[in-house]
């Protein structure tokens, strides 16, 4: 079919080992590197990176349309939308 | 249907246009399913993240009786899956069933090391009267009365994520076997590409379940 990007073996692979050396990261700073509550900020940082990162070259939204790319980022809109009113409720109660 | 070895798609149903139509829609399709498992898994977040900091030390408590090396092994486990299944689309678009196969078979492997690993994680947990339901759970076991809710947290979400690993390793056998029928080609690899999908979106989802139950 034309008009559909192949991703290369070599994009797969160095994507892989992009992901397995940031879990490394993750579990050696959560473990390791006492932070306080910033490790939970730094965990979530590291993991929305992998999870970006799986989602545009495996997934592959990079080669995508933006209608795929618009379904995707409308889910995320809206379970932010559910954090942040959750946290206001929850940070402004007496 | 079924012809003979090779029964290949090449004209797109009635109600398309051309191939490219037929795989974009379904493919669009595909999309908006995984936008409903990300809002569903969001909710379960969210939920996980207003008691975390309502009881925080039960959330401490209770990622402490987690063994976060097996944790960690599984998310390697399905990271290596979604590169597997990744490398599986790249040769189905270019129209190699064989190694499309041999990929999806390490994929499936990978899936079902993962639900291995995750019962012996699960029954240690029933064993040790950490299971919060069913007769099982042991007050006695744990010093923050709070951390039976991190456990259940614990389960529903790791739970609702396996049966999503199990449905996948069925999709994974009905590709098996459409790959091993040599179904696919450069022009119709549609069904290769939403499996993919979904377990990208499966190991999406162990991403942030990985440190935020073992290790935070």
């Amino acid at each position: 079919m034309s008009g559909h990007h192949v991703v290369p073996f070599k994009t797969n692979l160095i994507t892989f080992i992009t992901l397995v050396v940031l879990t490394v990261i993750t579990v050696l700073t959560a473990k390791y590197v006492d932070l306080g509550e910033f490790n939970l900020t730094l965990a979530m940082v590291i993991a929305t990176f992998k999870a970006t990162v799986v989602a545009l070259w495996f997934m592959p939204l990079k080669y995508d349309t933006w209608m795929n790319r618009t379904i995707m980022l409308s889910s995320i809109a809206f379970v932010s939308l559910l954090f942040v009113i959750s946290a206001v409720d929850l940070f402004t109660r007496a | 249907m079924s012809t003979g070895k090779v029964d290949r798609r090449v004209e797109p149903s009635h109600h398309f246009d051309s191939m490219i139509q037929e795989h974009e829609a379904g493919k669009q399709g595909v999309w908006l399913f995984m936008a409903t498992e990300l809002m569903m898994f969001g909710a379960l977040f969210a939920g996980y993240f207003i008691y975390r900091m309502k009881y925080y030390d039960a959330w401490v408590e209770g990622g402490s009786l987690l063994d976060w090396k097996l944790g960690a092994f599984n998310t390697i486990v399905l990271l290596l899956s979604s590169f597997t299944m990744a490398q599986a689309v790249t040769d189905s678009m270019q129209g190699n069933n064989k190694k499309a196969f041999r990929n999806v078979v390490i994929t499936t492997a990978c899936a079902f090391i993962f639900m291995i690993v995750k019962y012996f994680e699960y029954s240690g947990k029933i064993h040790h009267g950490l299971f919060p339901g069913l007769g099982v759970w042991n007050p006695e076991a744990v010093e923050v009365a709070e951390t039976k809710l991190f456990m259940t947290f614990y389960f529903v979400m790791t739970g609702l994520h396996g049966i999503h690993i199990l449905i996948g390793i069925g999709l994974m056998a009905w590709l098996l076997k459409r790959l091993k029928n040599d179904e696919f080609s450069k022009d119709y690899y549609t069904s290769v590409e939403g499996v993919g999908l979904y377990w990208h979106i499966v190991d999406i989802i162990w991403i942030f379940l990985f440190p935020l139950m073992y290790l935070i």
